[in-house]
């Protein structure tokens, strides 16, 4: 089951430079929050700290508190140890192209030393299930490379491959920003399923995708978090008038 | 900034102002065709009603593509909504409008008689609550609307008042029946159209606060309000 994400102070910086400010937020357990902004508002940075990512930038630092469940990220967890809970699926599919279909969505737990065979097998097959892609690749498992696939079905086995090492949480970074309407579609309607067991939080620029997807919508600007609510709130009457001007396309 | 959006936008508003005066004339004329027992100004609302079945398709054919192509959201969502349904309600007032001009076309054949109602001053009463409902969607402003909702009850109670009266004028005056009984339905028909203002005033501050109104949901400071009608 997903677990619920505390982000209380939150402020992220390069170098220097101040990406994110004070950053408050709360991400309910088995529900998709999406968020919103224009570029360079900050956004996938703030997803980025949920997993320990941003740190992995040379001078990127982290300051405030973040906590996945009763995990404190920024306070004793390794990164290994958090990102065995906190799956991550990118802009771009990056499968491990030469590896097999089959190998890519077990890389994750071999790489933690899993080794039965058997079981690792059931949740291959569990975690193309839910990724909406078994039915697509069960004849050609060991046969095909993860590179062989389609965008949309790369982006399906990303999402297998992070849920094989089933995490609580999945962060989603525009996944699907290089995919086509139908691949698109799939994956929508894989968020839609995928919230029952996990808690999603996804970086979107496509507004009408938050609005499919999400239950609840956050607004960057300019590093800050301009609006959180309900998601129909912030596409129907929203509070704040720069998230009007964004969502109704007069911003800039 | 969507300039071809804000240009859709924008003629979605003019078309919906046409229809709006379009409307408001009709009422205009058919009260004045019967006050005066005019039969030139019923014919005009009869063609004027192909007008405002007409423009009410083209606001819908926009509104629709609009909603189709541009997805939009927030206050230009609102919008929309609240413009497809102002138009439903002035086609409807136009159909009003036609019903009380044939009832005049109807009362003209029929000797004049002193009937005690004032039909004169509820169609005062009616055509500016119509006119003001349309200024707050002109203005955007969701305190011209509200005054348009505490307006309702003036003209319920002329109706009420009305149909006393006319009831009574029908037992005392036999031979005033059809008059008098014409008289009750023109004032029927009017206070339908201020049922109609009234929904349009709700969905101005619909558009404007974000805010459902209807069915005795109460903005801030609003006063009880009867239901809305479908006439």
């Amino acid at each position: 089951m997903g677990v619920g994400i505390k982000v209380e102070h939150l402020n992220a910086f390069y170098g220097k430079t101040q990406a994110l400010f004070d950053i408050n937020l709360t991400v309910q357990a088995n529900h998709a929050t999406a968020l919103i902004g224009p570029s360079g508002c900050g956004k996938s940075t703030f997803i980025r700290c949920l997993n320990r990512m941003h740190e992995t930038i040379p001078d990127a630092t982290v300051q405030g508190s973040v906590r996945i469940g009763e995990l404190s990220v920024y306070n004793g967890t390794s990164a290994t140890q958090l990102r065995r809970r906190v799956g991550m699926v990118f802009q771009k599919p990056n499968p491990f192209p030469t590896m097999s279909i089959y190998d890519n969505v077990a890389a994750g737990l071999k790489l933690n030393g899993f080794t039965n065979r058997k079981q690792l097998e059931e949740i291959v097959h569990k975690s193309l299930i839910s990724s909406a892609l078994w039915d697509e690749v069960k004849d050609s498992l060991h046969k095909k490379s993860g590179a062989s696939l389609s965008g949309g079905q790369q982006q399906r086995l990303c999402i297998a491959r992070a849920l094989a090492v089933q995490p609580e949480v999945l962060l989603m970074d525009e996944p699907c920003s290089a995919l086509d309407p139908i691949s698109t579609g799939k994956i929508e309607e894989l968020i839609f399923q995928l919230k029952e067991q996990y808690t999603i939080v996804i970086v979107t620029h496509n507004m009408q995708q938050a609005a499919r997807v999400a239950e609840f919508t956050g607004f960057f600007l300019l590093g800050k978090m301009i609006e959180f609510d309900k998601t129909e709130k912030i596409f129907t009457t929203p509070s704040d008038k720069r998230t009007e001007d964004y969502v109704t396309g007069r911003f800039g | 900034m969507r300039t071809r959006f804000q240009q859709q936008m924008e003629e979605l508003r003019e078309k919906l102002l046409r229809m709006g005066g379009l409307a408001e004339l009709a009422v205009d004329r058919a009260c004045q065709a019967y006050t005066e027992r005019d039969l030139t100004r019923c014919h005009l609302v009869l063609e004027n009603e192909s007008l405002i079945n007409a423009g009410e398709r083209e606001i819908d054919e926009l509104a629709f593509d609009i909603l189709a192509t541009q997805q939009p959201a927030a206050t230009d969502l609102r919008f929309i909504l609240a413009v497809t349904k102002i138009n439903a309600d002035l086609e409807r007032v136009g159909d009003q409008a036609v019903n009380i001009a044939e009832r005049v076309m109807d009362l003209i054949e029929l000797p004049a008689v002193e009937l005690p109602v004032d039909i004169g001053r509820m169609a005062t009463a009616v055509s500016a609550m119509v006119r003001r409902a349309l200024e707050s969607f002109v203005e955007g402003k969701a305190e011209l609307a509200q005054a348009v909702l505490e307006m309702d009850h003036v003209v319920d109670r002329m109706r009420d008042e009305a149909f006393i009266v006319l009831v009574r004028k029908m037992n005392e005056e036999p031979q005033a029946t059809q008059q008098a009984l014409d008289a009750l339905l023109v004032a029927r028909n009017l206070e339908r159209v201020a049922d109609h203002a009234t929904n349009i005033a709700e969905d101005v501050i619909f558009w404007v606060l974000g805010a459902d109104v209807r069915h005795h949901a109460q903005a801030a400071g609003a006063a009880p309000r009867p239901e809305r009608t479908e006439a």
